[in-house]
């Protein structure tokens, strides 16, 4: 369990987190969303006491993080899979953490086992660890006490594709077997096979929140025209409010019928009709990406 | 569940200090120059060496100057390698990864002592030297090296960042000779320039003026710098750099 209320972080002057509340319950996964610099590092660094909030406040496990007896043990936290000495082998640097927190040596090898970093590769320093490696390094450390909340920053940053694919199955079973998982992406795709919420920031505002399957079905139909300015008129004339998304589409909030209608009323041909399935999600994404900072 | 105790996270931070590449190769480095001095000394130094205070002062030698490097690198490279990040997240209470910072350098500091007092008893054993040393020279040459450690601590804290606290530990120093040298200036580095009110720890028991010269000094050079430096860790947004 995640909560944070009226979360505010002011830097230099300018409000980087605005009033960012959000709940994550047990068992399920919600992918934090947003472009870079939109404010998901600041929120992650406020959740787990690392930065003071300027207003608001936020609990994890129903107390403030920096309340909880041995964090470690209780949740995992990944904020910057970058941030390891060079200088430090691979399993020095979980040992460290296992040590720090009262684990076992023998859970080091077990997490080692299950990022799926060999002998070879735990023995090697850090400084010679690709990215994906980095990020399992980090994965390990996270879930290292055992936790039954996981906070990750951009965890797939760096991974491959088969990479990603057991990042989902690991975070999709911690959720099954009742952990709260939060994890922030740049990219919608890489969140939304393993999110049950989706969670978007954009300037530091969370513009959208709710379960996946909502907002990716409820931004009503998608619709095409051979003749572009005849579809908005037409949509115009009926009433019916649009917005254009990339690659020459319009959203319109209202059923498929409505929208042939319409069509039918303007003589309009078109060439697709049908669920948006997330392209108005995908255009307020883009949307937030190009808003000047 | 509980709060994880203080001597394990001492032992975690010693941990630290030789688990790097750059920790274990300056602690072998300190282990080697030790040796090598008192070796050294023994084959060919004066006769008047051979000594045991004059041997512990020399074995602490290369401790004295590469202990605030091991010092600072403790505090400043949680921050320069950003595991900081790691570090405050498993110990969300500040102070306490700072407390186990400076019990970890002092109990390094120990340690080094005590392998400097057998290197010293070997070398005046091995040399046919002479057995003296007093008690308060003995004490002196401790603090000094304590002090040391401390100092490469606070320095790391106040900077939070590896190579300014380094060359400025290097470097203050260094200025303070230069500018004890200007005529109206002598005064003030009796009491403040570190050279001087070190001078003579390690050769014999300081009088009182002397010690309360020391005390200034170590309240300037190394209370100061810790002071701001616990501040700015406790207060202050914990970053990758």
């Amino acid at each position: 369990m995640i909560e944070a209320t009226g979360l505010t972080k002011r830097l230099g002057g300018r409000a980087v987190v605005s009033d960012v509340s959000f709940r994550c319950e047990p068992g399920t996964v919600t992918g934090f969303l947003g472009p870079n610099g939109a404010g998901k590092t600041t929120t992650m660094r406020m959740l787990v006491g690392l930065s003071a909030p300027d207003a608001g406040a936020a609990t994890v496990l129903e107390r403030p993080y920096r309340q909880l007896e041995n964090p470690g043990r209780r949740v995992g936290v990944l904020l910057d899979a970058g941030a390891q000495h060079p200088g430090r082998r691979g399993r020095e640097a979980l040992t460290v953490s296992a040590q720090t927190m009262g684990a076992g040596s023998e859970r080091v090898d077990e997490l080692l086992d299950l990022v799926g970093l060999d002998r070879g590769a735990a023995r090697k320093r850090v400084r010679q660890y690709s990215l994906g490696m980095r990020q399992r390094l980090g994965l390990a450390q996270a879930l290292l006490g055992d936790p039954q909340v996981l906070i990750l920053d951009e965890p797939a940053n760096g991974l491959d594709p088969e990479g990603i694919r057991w990042m989902r199955g690991l975070l999709r079973g911690f959720a099954d077997r009742g952990g709260t998982v939060l994890l922030s992406s740049h990219l919608l795709a890489e969140v939304e096979a393993v999110a049950d919420r989706l969670l978007i920031i954009g300037n530091g505002r969370i513009v959208a929140d709710g379960a996946r399957e909502e907002l990716l079905a409820g931004a009503g139909v998608l619709v095409r025209a051979t003749d572009p300015a005849a579809l908005t008129a037409a949509l115009t004339a009926a009433g019916l409010a649009f917005t254009e998304v990339d690659g020459g589409g319009y959203v319109v909030d209202a059923a498929a019928e409505a929208v042939g209608a319409a069509a039918l009323a303007g003589g309009v041909v078109l060439t697709h009709l049908g669920p948006s399935e997330g392209a108005g999600l995908e255009q307020l994404f883009f949307d937030l990406t190009e808003a000047p900072a | 569940m509980t709060t994880p105790s203080f001597p394990r996270l001492t032992a975690v931070e010693l941990r630290k200090m030789v688990d790097t590449r750059a920790g274990f190769w300056l602690q072998l480095t300190v282990a080697a120059l030790t040796l090598a001095i008192v070796v050294l000394v023994c084959l060919f130094g004066d006769t008047s060496d051979l000594e045991l205070r004059s041997m512990f002062a020399l074995a602490i030698l290369p401790a004295s100057i590469l202990l605030p490097i091991v010092g600072i690198l403790l505090v400043s490279s949680e921050w320069s390698q950003r595991t900081a990040l790691i570090t405050f997240t498993l110990v969300p209470r500040r102070m306490r990864v700072m407390g186990a910072k400076l019990a970890a350098g002092l109990t390094l500091g120990v340690i080094i002592l005590a392998i400097a007092l057998v290197v010293a008893v070997v070398a005046v054993l091995a040399s046919g030297g002479e057995w003296t040393m007093s008690a308060a020279v003995f004490g002196q040459t401790s603090l000094l090296c304590l002090t040391a450690m401390i100092t490469g601590i606070a320095f790391g804290a106040a900077f939070l960042s590896s190579a300014p606290a380094i060359v400025l530990s290097f470097v203050l120093p260094i200025g303070w000779s230069a500018l004890g040298s200007i005529p109206f200036l002598n005064d003030a580095a009796d009491w403040l320039d570190t050279t001087r009110t070190t001078e003579h720890m390690t050769d014999r028991a300081l009088d009182g003026t002397e010690w309360a010269q020391w005390a200034t000094s170590i309240a300037v050079w190394m209370l100061l710098p810790l002071a701001i430096g616990l501040w700015r860790i406790a207060r202050g947004e914990i970053r990758a750099s």
